[in-house]
Parts: structure tokens; C-alpha cells; sequence
């Protein structure tokens, strides 16, 4: 015992030591957001003449304002919404749908299907974003919504979480249900689906960040400035900010575009880390 | 029941499965299966994006890529930056992982810290980091006029371009592979570590001998991820040095999209992206292998 407190003294000073230069590596980690929350909130002229500081001294909301004035990027931060809103929810659905069927239902090619999909896990965007490319040019419908979201809504990834889900939900609540002769439907509706929220919110939260960010589909299938999402426009003008004067315009815009995901991100940062734990598995 | 109101429970149930299917499979099929067999099909033509030219060439466009140079570069340089990354970011995650694991207000807040930088978008981080990189109104700039030294053009030098664009990446990319440890971490069970407290275990062969082997198919899923998303680096090279200096940062993805999308050789460019598919398919599975051997 007086050996194990010797070392538990020892310890508690390494301890405490990790700590500091954990939160030291943390306080780095947030110098360049800091350093660009600054920016956008001091005039031009100042930046002009200097770019140090993290302080917004001197303080001014006009960067902001006239990106208001602009009225592109409240466009584009528009687009981005109604697509990543569409999208999560179109994922939730078919992939809660599969999800069920493979972890409860029977039917034939059950195996043949399953495998046709964890197959899709290997396919990245890359492999095949120029023939969806001429696909949706053939039908017309660059520059829609629907071009911007139906690609991505079939994603393995999703249905297999939700089977992973399902599977866990003990049998016997399906069955007492069963017996009353209700419908699978109703089953999945009635008991399923509310049981799943949290596996539901984890999935939805991962697709609303995924369509928000996503850059490479996005930047080929829209091609008007109009109908640009937030992440194209910003990496628009972005390609010639260093001409522009507006230096503190870019970066207003950059904090403007990241403040519905930051903030989605600050309210539910719990269910983020768990949804990890359970898609890693164990 | 009897056995023939049982058939017909179960012929409904596959009826419903069929329809509950539905939905993903037509997408599925229509959005993905299909489009990679057009690929392949397109990567067998002499194909324009705009206009009607299309012929069937064969396997021409893989015998061009194959005496490409650019392409080589490019694999060349995209491996390089799998190689600078993934082992960084691997090590990078595990060790913060590890540093903010546990309970307490203060851990939970430096875990959003390091987990934040992941919800922005590239352009975002990249516009970030060519602000803090730039050689003239740059975060680093005073610091080098302090100790008296010309500011270095990080993005425009031959050889720390390719840093620089892999530090952007690290920065923006730690959050995800750290909150898998951190859940591998929770699953530990508390005896193992227990029992390391009775043999007075020091904190070094505790981590050697405990934590480390009750996290390896952990540290194998983050290095196959890695691997698989690091091999698809696009944005951080395009919009920060556009592919330069000299085609040192010219990745495999924006190789892909320059030729579509600027040159509009489409066959050509598809050919590429299967060319990537192979690579990336080929290096899963060869750690996929090397981790199963591993456990055995």
C-alpha cells in the first residue's frame, strides 16, 4: 500500500502534466479558426494593412452585412439545406426500409442481394461520378436538386447501421405483435422505427454533415453560380480571394457558411461520439 | 397455426421484404450499379464530354494511361500522400484519443475541440490554411519577421507543398479515426486494467500490454478507412496549389477531373478513375489480409 501510493502521487503529477500539454495542443488546434473569426470581423482597410491579431480590434459587422447585401451566399447556404435536409431524410428511409428487411424478413436471394450491397462499399465516388455525370446531362437535370441528391441517397453504409440496429432489438417485442396480426408495416412503424431514434439521429447527423461538405459531386453537376451549394460558392470565390479586396468578406462568408454546422454539431455532439461507438462495433 | 395459414404468413413476409427493399434497390441500382458498369463501358470509348463523339476504341485508353507520365505522377504523388498521412493521422488520433478519454467537463470539451475541425467543409479548411500558409498575410509572417527571416511560400515550394497540404489534412481529419478509438477505449473491460493496478503495472506496459492489443481491430478499421479516404484526396490539392509546383501535388482524383472536366476526354478520364478503383481495392484488401494474418 505504501509503495501504491508512492506511485499513485507519481502518477498523478504525469497526469496532470498529459492534461496541460493536451489543453496547450488544444488551444493551437483553435488559433486558425480564432484567427479567422477575427478577421471577418475587422474592417478591410485594417486588413489591408495587417493580418495579426487575434482580436477583432477594430470591431465591425460590415463584412457580414454586405455579404447579406450579396444575397449569393444566402443562395447558396439555401441550396445547401434543402439538399442536405432532402438527402438525410431520403436516407433514413430507404436505408431504415432495407435495414429491416435484411435483419428480419426472409425471402429468397436474401444472400445474393445482401452481398450485391456490402459490394457498394467498395465503389468510392470517384469510380463513378463521370458517368453519372452523362447520365444526369442526358436527362437533362444538371443543375436541379434532385441531381444533387439522388446519387447519394443509396448508400450501403446506411443500411447496414440500421440492420446492425434492427438486429439488436430483442425478438420477443416483434412477436406479441405478430399475434395480434398486425401488419409488418405496422410492426415497423409502431414498434421498429420509435425504438430506432437514436440509431435514426446518429445516421442522420453523419448524412446532414456528409451532404453539407461534400465537394467533388456538387462541383461537377452544378454548374450555374445559382445553384451552387455553400461549400462550391465558398471554394468559388475562393480560387481568387488573394485579387479581391474583400479579404474580410471570404472570411465572414467562410464563418457564415460554417455556422449551421458548427452549431448542429455543439447541440448534438453527444450523439455523434456515441453514433461512432456504434458503428465501430465491437 | 396451421401450416397452411403459416405459408401464407410467410409468403406475405416476403412480399413485404421485397417492398421494404424496393426503395434502396432502385436507387441503389440506378444511382450506383449502373453508373459503374456505364464507366467501364465509356472507359472502353474515345468519348467527348460535350457533343456526340464517341467511338469504341477498346482497351486503348488503359494502354495511353499506362505510357502517361502525368498519371504516374500523380499515382506517384498520391501515395505519397497516403504515406505522409495515414500513419500520422493513425498515430495523431490514437495518442489525443487516448490524452482525452475519460470523464470530467474538461475532457469532454478538449474532445470537441479536436472533433470540431472535422464538421467544416474542405473549402473551408482550405481557405483556413492558405490564410495561416501564405507567404504574405500570413499567420506565420511575424514570426518570421521576428527572427528576421524572408516568409517561406509553404504552398508554392517543390518540397513543402506536399506537407503543408498533408497538415491541412491532418488538422481537418483527426476527429473522426480519434472518436473510434475513443469508443475501442470504453469497450476495454475496467478488470483487465484492474488487475494491471494489483501487479503494479507501470503506465508504459500498461498501454503495451493492455490497452494496445484490445484496440487492434480498431487501429486495422482506421488505417483500411484512412487508406480508402486518403486515396480520394481531391479538394485540399485543387484549391490550395491547383496541382503545383510543377505537378508536385498533381493527385490522382483532380488528374480525373481536370481531363473531364477541362480536357472533356471522358473515356479517358473514366479509364483513370477505374485505374484508382483497382489501386484503392488492391491496398484494402492487402491490409485487410496482412490484419487477419496478424490475428492469427
Amino acid at each position: 500500500m505504501m509503495v501504491s501510493a508512492r506511485t499513485s502521487g507519481l502518477r498523478r503529477v504525469t497526469d496532470l502534466l498529459i492534461l496541460g500539454a493536451t489543453i496547450a495542443f488544444a488551444i493551437l488546434w483553435l488559433v486558425p479558426v480564432i484567427w479567422v473569426v477575427a478577421m471577418s470581423l475587422k474592417p478591410n482597410a485594417e486588413l489591408m494593412h495587417s493580418t495579426a491579431g487575434f482580436l477583432p480590434i477594430p470591431f465591425t459587422l460590415d463584412n457580414y452585412i454586405g455579404l447579406l447585401k450579396l444575397d449569393t451566399v444566402p443562395r447558396w447556404l439555401m441550396h445547401s439545406l434543402i439538399v442536405s435536409v432532402t438527402m438525410t431524410l431520403m436516407v433514413l428511409f430507404v436505408s431504415s426500409m432495407a435495414g429491416y428487411a435484411f435483419a428480419r424478413l426472409e425471402f429468397p436471394f436474401k444472400k445474393t442481394l445482401f452481398m450485391a450491397m456490402v459490394a457498394g462499399l467498395m465503389v468510392p465516388e470517384q469510380a463513378v461520378f463521370i458517368p453519372l455525370h452523362t447520365m444526369v446531362s442526358g436527362w437533362g437535370l444538371h443543375n436541379t436538386h434532385f441531381a444533387l441528391v439522388m446519387p447519394r441517397v443509396a448508400v450501403p453504409i446506411g443500411v447496414f447501421l440500421m440492420m446492425q440496429f434492427f438486429r439488436s432489438v430483442p425478438k420477443e417485442l416483434e412477436e406479441a405483435a405478430a399475434i395480434d396480426h398486425a401488419s409488418r408495416l405496422t410492426i415497423f412503424l409502431k414498434i421498429m422505427l420509435p425504438l430506432s431514434i437514436p440509431a435514426l439521429t446518429t445516421l442522420g447527423l453523419f448524412t446532414f454533415i456528409f451532404a453539407w461538405n461534400d465537394f467533388l459531386w456538387p462541383l461537377v453537376s452544378a454548374t450555374k453560380a445559382d445553384m451552387y451549394t455553400v461549400t462550391v460558392g465558398l471554394a468559388s470565390i475562393q480560387s481568387n480571394f488573394a485579387f479581391s479586396e474583400g479579404l474580410g468578406q471570404v472570411m465572414a462568408s467562410a464563418v457564415f457558411a460554417s455556422l449551421p454546422i458548427v452549431l448542429l454539431f455543439l447541440i448534438f455532439q453527444r450523439f455523434i461520439v456515441a453514433g461512432v461507438a456504434m458503428s465501430a462495433g465491437k | 397455426m396451421s401450416a397452411n395459414s403459416l405459408k401464407a404468413a410467410h409468403r406475405r413476409d416476403v412480399l413485404a421484404a421485397y417492398l421494404f427493399l424496393a426503395p434502396f434497390a432502385v436507387i441503389y441500382a440506378t444511382f450506383l450499379v449502373y453508373p459503374f458498369f456505364k464507366g467501364l463501358w465509356i472507359s472502353l470509348h474515345d468519348w467527348e464530354l460535350a457533343g456526340n463523339y464517341r467511338e469504341y476504341i477498346g482497351f486503348l485508353n488503359y494502354e495511353d494511361l499506362w505510357l502517361d507520365a502525368i498519371f504516374w505522377k500523380a499515382v506517384g504523388n498520391t501515395l505519397n500522400f497516403v504515406a505522409m498521412t495515414v500513419p500520422t493521422m493513425t498515430a495523431l488520433a490514437l495518442v489525443l484519443a487516448l490524452a482525452v478519454f475519460g470523464q470530467g467537463r474538461l475532457k469532454g470539451v478538449l474532445r470537441s475541440v479536436f472533433f470540431m475541425s472535422s464538421v467544416f467543409s474542405v473549402s473551408v479548411v482550405t481557405l483556413i490554411w492558405s490564410m495561416v500558409l501564405s507567404a504574405d498575410n500570413g499567420l506565420l509572417v511575424p514570426l518570421f519577421n521576428m527572427i528576421g527571416v524572408k516568409p517561406i511560400n509553404f504552398l508554392g515550394h517543390p518540397t513543402l507543398a506536399m506537407p503543408s497540404i498533408a497538415l491541412t489534412t491532418l488538422w481537418w481529419g483527426v476527429g473522426l479515426p480519434m472518436a473510434l478509438f475513443l469508443a475501442a477505449l470504453s469497450q476495454i473491460p475496467p478488470e483487465l486494467y484492474e488487475a494491471a493496478e494489483l501487479d503494479h503495472a507501470g503506465r508504459f506496459t500498461v498501454l503495451k500490454n493492455i490497452t494496445l492489443p484490445s484496440i487492434r481491430h480498431t487501429v486495422l478499421l482506421v488505417l483500411v478507412l484512412q487508406i480508402v479516404g486518403q486515396f480520394q484526396i481531391f479538394g485540399q490539392a485543387h484549391l490550395m496549389t491547383q496541382g503545383g509546383p510543377a505537378n508536385r501535388t498533381r493527385m490522382l482524383v483532380q488528374y480525373i477531373y481536370e481531363t473531364s472536366f477541362r480536357d472533356w476526354q471522358v473515356g479517358y478520364a473514366t479509364a483513370m478513375s477505374f485505374g484508382l478503383f483497382i489501386l484503392m481495392l488492391g491496398f484494402t484488401m492487402a491490409q485487410l489480409w496482412l490484419g487477419r494474418k496478424g490475428d492469427e
